[in-house]
């Protein structure tokens, strides 16, 4: 049974890297692949939410916070590289008339990329263990971390000087001088967005596969015993936690790059539940059912959206019904049926018929 | 070896004001095979969970070898040495059997350590052999939530015993076993008794008698005899409250 869902789970990775890197390079034009690109973002955010949500049962509603400061600190970058040596137009507009002492550093690549991983983290860390420590879980962890996400969006809408505002930050052009708004540069972002997708989903396979992913199921589904057999159960949580932030961070960071902006809807409750849906369709506990569920789903938006505008939000609703009444597992538990050899009870007879060691 | 391993003296503990456990003395010696028994609401399993850290008492103290457990979270106390087995068994059903075991093994429960942690041979063999104790070599690579009633409770005792404890609290641990399954886990709690220090709750006085050395009779919170189980069986007050009914 085991060996049978391996050699799936490699043939599903290889149909994968060549559909990204073979066939849609060679048949979308530049303006699609992009397109492409975008809803690979919101998989590498989707691959962090399968570990958080699928293996250790914390449902966030607030992923958009770590998204969108990743987004937001490579769009400090990204702005100041746009404007420099002027300050950023937004600030112009709202009187702001020097740069704040906090934007100073993002003028450094380094500095930024840094920040990418180490705020967020750091952020999701100290909070995600204070309440795990408190044995805050379930519903009331999904709450806080909506409101959170509900917070951030305000505090962005209402710091315009600083932040854009309800704009957000726009009108980038070239990263570390090269084009990221040409053909060309567009192709060359696509291929890094497929490398860091596949990096992220590397990390996560192997977190999955050693003795921390089989912790975080059993956190899952009996925490109390888990701290029976010696764990420290709030110290993974907070790991698997911090790590899916990580996860979002980089990918909010990939999104300012790919679609050269980045605005608070993309940071508040909506967009973070709208990642939770992504990942029920492709299937919570499957790595890679996150890639195709993103890539579905940002297709189906992108294309509902051009044609239906006004009937996006029902079709996701609908969608997330659905789903959860009649694929709890997504997309991957639908192919598994077809993947999987007799289930594993013919096994437990098979065992059962021998005489118990006496 | 000999000696205390495990005291507890005036423990008390009361949820909304009814006294689950009341001014308890209570002291278990090494090697010893304890069984605690009580009509229902007498107070046995909120005793274990006082001694497993997963209930505070609101007065008294518990002392395990040096340690006094009351001040201690329950991963803390499990890595001191003490292992608990609950009422309803409670395994990890997602994962196989051996899986359980695995995870059970007493190395590297930091989050880096588990990241990096690889099966080594010697692992390996100690899942053996401890499989072959509770009896379930044949189902390593089934998944634990397709064992029966009887076989959850073999695995969980096998996670303790990977744990390699002093003190092993076992909470109904025959509850919904056939007959023949109770004999075998009435040789197994008997094979692995010596060398540590068992607690065991039961109601089934066949399978007390079978395997303790030394019965506690709890009634409402309160210490009501202790002694052999002959002993036991003649006091007048336990014939009263517990074995007449």
């Amino acid at each position: 049974m085991l060996r049978t869902g391996n050699r799936f789970g490699i043939l599903s990775i290889v149909v994968l890297a060549i559909l990204l890197l073979a066939i849609l390079p060679n048949v979308l034009d530049p303006f699609r692949l992009n397109l492409v690109s975008k809803y690979l973002v919101f998989a590498v955010v989707g691959v962090g939410i399968v570990l958080v949500w699928g293996y250790a049962g914390i449902l966030s509603l607030g992923q958009g916070i770590f998204f969108g400061l990743g987004g937001y600190l490579m769009a400090m970058f990204l702005k100041l590289e746009a404007s420099a040596p002027e300050l950023p137009d937004f600030m112009v507009w709202s009187s702001t008339e020097a740069l704040p002492w906090w934007w100073v550093p993002y003028h450094s690549l380094a500095v930024t990329l840094i920040s990418i991983v180490v705020l967020p983290t750091a952020l999701a860390f100290v909070l995600s263990y204070a309440v795990f420590r408190k044995r805050v879980s379930g519903v009331y962890f999904a709450i806080i971390t909506l409101a959170l996400a509900l917070t951030m969006t305000v505090l962005l809408v209402g710091q315009q000087g600083y932040t854009g505002g309800a704009n957000g930050i726009t009108d980038f052009k070239t990263l570390a001088g090269m084009s990221i708004i040409s053909d060309d540069g567009k192709l060359i972002l696509y291929f890094v967005q497929v490398l860091m997708l596949m990096a992220v989903m590397g990390v996560a396979t192997l977190i999955v596969k050693s003795r921390v992913g089989k912790i975080l199921i059993a956190i899952r589904d009996r925490e109390d015993r888990v701290r029976f057999s010696g764990y420290d159960t709030a110290l993974f949580k907070a790991f698997i936690f911090t790590v899916g932030a990580l996860f979002a961070s980089i990918g909010g960071a990939l999104y300012s790059v790919q679609v050269g902006l980045i605005t608070p809807t993309l940071v508040g409750a909506v967009a973070s539940i709208e990642l939770v849906i992504y990942v029920a369709v492709g299937g919570r506990m499957s790595i890679i059912g996150a890639v195709y569920g993103a890539l579905l789903v940002g297709w189906a938006k992108s294309m509902i959206s051009e044609n239906f505008p006004t009937i996006w939000l029902f079709f996701i609703g609908g969608l997330f019904i659905g789903i959860t009444m009649f694929l709890p597992a997504g997309l991957a538990g639908l192919f598994a049926r077809f993947g999987r050899t007799p289930p594993a009870r013919s096994a437990v007879l098979a065992a059962s018929l021998k005489e118990p060691v006496k | 070896m000999s000696g205390t391993i495990l005291s507890m003296r005036d423990l008390s503990v009361s949820f909304d004001g009814f006294k689950a456990v009341d001014g308890l003395d209570l002291v278990v010696e090494r090697n010893e095979l304890r069984c605690v028994i009580g009509p229902n609401g007498a107070g046995k399993t909120t005793l274990l969970d006082m001694v497993c850290g997963k209930t505070k008492p609101t007065r008294g103290s518990i002392i395990f070898k040096t340690l006094e457990l009351t001040r201690m979270g329950e991963y803390e106390i499990t890595r001191a040495g003490v292992g608990r087995k609950f009422q309803n068994p409670s395994v990890y059903e997602d994962l196989t059997v051996l899986e359980n075991l695995e995870i059970s093994y007493p190395e590297q429960r930091g989050v880096i350590g588990s990241l990096f942690f690889r099966r080594t041979a010697t692992l390996r063999l100690r899942i053996d052999e401890v499989a072959d104790q509770v009896y379930l070599r044949d189902y390593l690579d089934i998944k634990a939530g397709l064992l029966s009633h009887g076989q959850k409770q073999w695995l969980e005792i096998g996670m303790l015993l990977m744990q390699e404890p002093e003190l092993m609290l076992l909470d109904e641990p025959v509850a919904g076993m056939s007959p023949r399954e109770r004999e075998q886990t009435a040789a197994l709690l008997k094979k692995i008794a010596p060398g540590r220090c068992l607690m065991v709750i039961e109601h089934d006085m066949a399978f007390v008698k079978m395997i303790a050395h030394k019965v506690t009779v709890l009634h409402q919170g309160k210490l009501l005899a202790e002694g052999s189980m002959a002993e036991i069986q003649k006091d007048e007050r336990v014939i009263d409250v517990y074995l007449g009914h």
